[in-house]
């Protein structure tokens, strides 16, 4: 019960990160998540895509450096300090979060997830679960 | 103040120094066709016998040396005496499969030091002075060079070696140092950190610096002489030939005089091997006619040079080398060690990376840089930034191993380093060293 995630690595150079968003549009690739991490030298963009297997292959055939990572969607609700509350349930259960971000979503009008990446997926889920989080699969978010 | 250490040799005739020069080499080749089998074997090649060398004027029918032979003789295939008359040996920089390690008689140490004291009484020393000995001391020549010239001058001596630099500023204050001796960028790095501790050169006693073992450019003559309120003056050596000292400036600071008693030096046609005439730019290659331990016959250094007979204002009549000007290899000195970019290409491919690569040098604030470009292993990513980090880290650990000075790695993308059809480029040294 998790959510599969393509991480490109980029160069951080001016028109990097058109060119792969370009080349994914080209591809006929339906972004529905983003996330972009950067350091001095490089950064790494983490998609989420509906058709991951094929995105996959369309982005290393293209010759992209691609990682494919079991991330975990956790549907948040629209309050202040829901964040906070999950992740203090993380915390407790002992688990790292190494980054997360955030996912609208298309077809469940008016609901948001969190996606976190986390050091332990079934415990974090477990933990999650048990204190009433929604956590969802790839397919739930399309 | 005394002018000069050995003025019987340092301001002798041309017409002595090559009587001398020409007594010497026909001995040493004597000697070292008797006993470094290696050589004799390169000389039966050639077809030249001891008997064919009468005077230097025959210097050039020897065969040449280069530094596949000494890879090849490693580590005694190139010793010229019984080992038990050695007393020590010295080393390249930790380059490993390029490593060169020279052995030295008790004469040679002593000799090697006599050469390093011609350097420090030609930047004014005596002993009334000073002489603050900031190179590394160990397998590296610097260090026990200088030190040993220091105390044949009768200057107080301290064997510093490099790094603390704070210390070492202390050191000059307290004991008010007027010499300092180590690598020009090390020199410069002393001087910005004398500034940031709030200090002048007034605040020091320094009057000169004798700098080797990497090249340098006017412009950071000019910087470190301002920094440090000092003369700076050049030095010149390889481990090869015996270390600092082969070579050294006087108060004209126009290029280097050659400690032509013991070595001969000699510039030729890199890609034909042929003698040039004085003034030419070619390579220059030195024959070691005193050294016992490691006697080089006609060794080629790679470094492109030009020398020069002109008289010269300090008095003295040896030979004058140019300050090189570049490589006929693709050695690189930085940080005044000996990088061939082949080693790097050599960690790479070990680590499992493909041998596509750049490698950038670059001189900032009078401190070399390294920076390595590599292209990412695709099986190595992963979706963090510090997997990617950890990546470059342990490849930068890799590569200081093998060349003993610390690179900067950046994983790049896969194809993203240029090919090239011919030739590739794969060293970018931004440094303008040379003309």
């Amino acid at each position: 019960m998790s959510v599969k995630q393509i991480s490109v690595f980029i160069e951080n150079k001016t028109g990097k990160l058109a060119e792969v968003t370009r080349f994914i549009a080209e591809n006929n690739i339906n972004m529905k998540a983003l996330s972009v991490a950067d350091t001095h030298d490089f950064g790494i963009l983490r998609i989420i895509c509906e058709n991951h297997d094929s995105a996959v292959k369309v982005l290393k055939d293209g010759g992209f450096v691609v990682a494919e990572t079991e991330v975990l969607a956790v549907e948040i609700p629209d309050t202040p300090g829901a964040l906070a509350e999950i992740l203090e349930v993380l915390v407790k259960a002992d688990i790292a979060v190494e980054y997360t971000y955030a996912f609208l979503s298309v077809k469940n009008i008016g609901h948001a997830y969190m996606i976190f990446r986390v050091d332990n997926n079934a415990n974090a889920k477990t933990a999650l679960v048990d204190e009433g989080f929604n956590v969802v699969n790839h397919e739930t978010l399309f | 103040m005394q002018n000069y250490f050995q003025p019987e040799i340092e301001c002798a005739s041309l017409e002595d120094i090559k009587k001398l020069q020409s007594e010497k080499l026909v001995r040493q080749v004597k000697n070292v066709y008797d006993n470094v089998k290696y050589y004799r074997n390169l000389m039966d090649e050639k077809g030249v016998t001891p008997d064919d060398i009468k005077s230097i004027d025959d210097l050039y029918k020897l065969p040449f040396l280069s530094k596949a032979d000494l890879r090849d003789a490693y580590p005694y295939g190139l010793l010229g005496t019984d080992l038990k008359n050695c007393v020590r040996i010295h080393s390249t920089s930790g380059t490993t499969g390029k490593r060169v390690v020279a052995f030295y008689t008790q004469n040679d140490i002593n000799l090697w030091e006599d050469c390093c004291a011609r350097a420090i009484v030609a930047a004014g020393g005596s002993d009334e002075d000073i002489c603050q000995v900031a190179y590394g001391y160990g397998l590296f020549t610097g260090g026990f060079g200088l030190n040993g010239g220091s105390q044949k001058v009768g200057c107080l001596t301290l064997p510093m070696s490099s790094g603390n630099t704070e210390r070492q500023i202390e050191f000059m204050r307290d004991l008010h140092s007027t010499i300092l001796c180590c690598t020009p960028s090390y020199a410069a790095y002393i001087g910005e950190t004398l500034k940031e501790m709030g200090l002048t050169p007034d605040d020091l006693d320094l009057k000169a610096g004798i700098f080797g073992a990497e090249p340098w450019t006017e412009e950071m003559r000019h910087d470190i002489e301002k920094a440090l309120g000092i003369k700076a003056y050049d030095i010149f050596g390889l481990t090869e030939s015996t270390g600092p000292g082969v070579a050294f400036e006087c108060c004209e600071q126009t290029g280097m005089h050659v400690n032509e008693d013991h070595f001969i030096p000699e510039i030729i046609n890199p890609d034909t091997g042929e003698v040039l005439p004085l003034g030419e730019k070619g390579e220059l290659v030195f024959t070691n006619i005193d050294k016992e331990g490691f006697p080089l016959l006609r060794y080629r250094t790679r470094d492109i040079c030009v020398l020069s007979r002109e008289k010269c204002s300090c008095g003295r009549t040896l030979i004058k080398m140019a300050k090189p000007m570049g490589r006929s290899d693709d050695m690189l000195i930085i940080r005044g060690v000996n990088v061939f970019p082949s080693q790097i290409e050599t960690v790479l491919l070990k680590e499992g990376y493909s041998p596509n690569y750049l490698i950038e040098v670059d001189r900032k604030n009078n401190v070399d840089t390294l920076d390595v470009f590599v292209e990412l292993n695709p099986e190595q990513f992963t979706d963090t930034v510090k997997g990617v980090a950890a990546k470059e880290k342990e490849l930068a650990l890799a590569i200081t191993q093998m060349l003993g000075i610390r690179p900067s790695v950046h994983l790049v993308a896969p194809k993203s380093i240029t090919r090239s059809e011919g030739k590739a480029v794969r060293v970018i040294d931004k440094r303008k060293l040379h003309d």
